[in-house]
């Protein structure tokens, strides 16, 4: 068999192997729900997917949270995705939360408005993932991961990942083949923080140049001449590179200094399952 | 060498000793049941893989106390299975361990500890030196732990000691779902492994690989048996806990041993002299003042 796209997967593997992870994952720290936010975009309708096909579709809480300046196609798109799926939907709407820091500092930068409501969301689905008595899944890729497009204690907040180790392009792969809607899978992904945002623009890159890029050069471990050979502009790839190297510090857990014989996650290392042991 | 094995695809939960020698207990009781002779778990089976810090903590010998209803049951049915090894001398091993008749027949300790990519075996374990082979009352076996069957060395002496069987115990994470083939990209390989050296060696190739999940990794099972023909003889497919039953028939041995007899024309002095001058010679250029 060959492949066009040397990032091509086979979904049906894939779906059966994420399926059981979430279940053991999630299973071996004691729970049997998980709570997610649906954005209406692409990443969130695969992982809210997978979580019903993991769990069932009565044990996964979809929390879609506008904020006052939201696309209203993006919460459309959630229930649409959720009515699909047969999850429960529920609507918090974080303008007030979010309003109530944002104007008493008075932030206007976008990128720090984004973040605030980013951080917001996390808030919302912590709290809900205790009155649900599920897990928060995360629904990051491994693109947005590794260009760190993410935001830290935010959307970056969860306890289990089932995407985030796909590229974008298999995380389209995988939505058609659930069969999610066309409606979800053919919009410009967006993070939806603005008006008219879309993450193509804002990144300065396509999803499938990114990919095929940080596929090379991360799984495959191609240096910069063989990128370029590939037939990528040089500039491009010294600006997807930087990014990958500023923003390792998202994807690890906060340094310690360290004093003792023994420092956590330095030298005294268990997994998280460690737990199931007792 | 006629005899009935259970090849075990079991779900360790990691580091829960109890459990763990639990399970262990049932499935073999299972095993005796079902008239087997031998059953075999996959690699590090009473522990679970990614210890760290909890390999100090699960150190035992092989006659440890905790471990006696394996060694009672061992009476009935030879057992094979993995642990963490801690030697007299206090070092820690990632060992198999060979239970017959009541004692403690043999044990292995996994020579080549895999430290690359994900895996940090090396900062655990100790290294063990030796691969000899291990006369039960069911037939000459030999052992390769996982990555030990990925050096020919190994696999070269068990050969050179007609073993009848080779018992590959492990713990493979699953990884590579790229369409370029079918399945895993690791079960694709190990499979070629198993049947080339099954081919090599003319013997029974024995593999128990284990399921599960362990802070994201994933362990691929595929438990299966190759035939001294290079032929696989049966296969779990799936992610799922389970057992592989077969029939090891000593006849195979022979008619694959008398269709191409690699062992009988085997010329292991050749080898030998050309070893001593090629690791001769890679001493002497590491020892060279440069």
């Amino acid at each position: 068999m060959t492949s066009a796209n040397p990032l091509d997967i086979q979904p049906d593997l894939v779906v059966d192997l994420l399926v059981r992870f979430l279940r053991e994952e999630v299973g071996q720290s004691g729970f049997q729900r998980s709570v997610l936010g649906l954005s209406g975009g692409l990443d969130s309708a695969v992982a809210a997917a997978l979580c019903a096909r993991a769990f069932g579709p009565s044990n996964v809480l979809a929390v879609t949270m506008p904020y006052r300046t939201s696309n209203p196609d993006s919460a459309g798109h959630a229930r649409l995705v959720a009515e699909r799926l047969g999850l429960e939907l529920r609507t918090v709407d974080i303008s007030a939360m979010a309003d109530g820091y944002l104007n008493q500092e008075r932030v206007e930068l976008p990128l720090r408005r984004g973040n605030v409501m980013a951080r917001c969301r996390m808030i919302v689905l912590y709290d809900l993932s205790v009155e649900w008595r599920g897990l928060v899944v995360g629904t990051s890729n491994k693109t947005e991961i590794l260009l760190g497009y993410t935001t830290q204690w935010g959307d970056g907040a969860h306890a289990v990942n089932p995407l985030g180790d796909l590229y974008k392009h298999q995380v389209y792969q995988v939505a058609r083949y659930l069969e999610l809607p066309r409606e979800v899978i053919d919009k410009a992904p967006s993070a939806d923080l603005f008006a008219g945002q879309t993450d193509e623009a804002e990144l300065g890159f396509t999803y499938a140049t990114a990919d095929a890029i940080l596929y090379h050069l991360i799984d495959e471990r191609f240096c910069e001449d063989e990128l370029v050979a590939l037939g990528h502009p040089r500039e491009l790839i010294r600006k997807i590179v930087d990014r990958v190297v500023r923003y390792q510090f998202k994807r690890l857990p906060p340094l310690i200094a360290k004093l003792s014989l023994r420092t956590v996650n330095r030298d005294f290392r268990y997994l998280r399952d460690w737990e199931h042991s007792r | 060498m006629d005899c009935k094995v259970v090849l075990v695809q079991n779900n360790p939960a990691l580091g829960h000793l109890h459990h763990n020698l639990e399970q262990h207990v049932a499935t073999v009781k299972a095993a005796i049941d079902a008239g087997a002779d031998l059953v075999v778990f996959p690699e590090l089976s009473l522990t679970g893989y990614f210890l760290k810090d909890q390999t100090y903590e699960l150190g035992l010998e092989p006659d440890a106390p905790i471990l006696a209803p394996l060694l009672q049951l061992s009476k009935r049915i030879s057992i094979c299975f993995g642990m963490v090894e801690r030697s007299r001398e206090k070092r820690l091993y990632n060992s198999h361990v060979f239970l017959e008749q009541g004692r403690v027949l043999s044990v292995h300790r996994k020579v080549h500890l895999v430290t690359y990519g994900m895996f940090d075996e090396s900062r655990d374990f100790a290294a063990g030196e030796r691969f000899d082979c291990v006369d039960s009352r069911l037939g000459r076996f030999g052992f390769l732990i996982c990555e030990d069957m990925w050096h020919l060395g190994g696999t070269y002496l068990h050969f050179l000691n007609d073993v009848d069987a080779l018992i590959v115990p492990s713990a493979s994470p699953g990884r590579g779902a790229d369409a370029g083939g079918q399945g895993l990209a690791n079960v694709r390989i190990w499979q070629t492994l198993l049947g080339a050296v099954s081919l090599f060696t003319q013997t029974f190739v024995l593999y128990a690989n284990r399921v599960g999940w362990e802070d994201g990794i994933s362990f691929s099972g595929q438990t299966c048996a190759y035939d001294p023909f290079g032929r696989r003889v049966g296969l779990l497919e799936g992610f799922d806990p389970g057992e592989l039953a077969l029939t090891l028939r000593s006849a195979e041995l022979q008619r694959a041993r008398a269709v191409t007899p690699l062992r009988r024309d085997e010329k292991p002095w050749v080898l030998l002299g050309q070893l001593e001058r090629i690791t001769g010679l890679n001493a002497r250029r590491s020892t060279d003042p440069t």
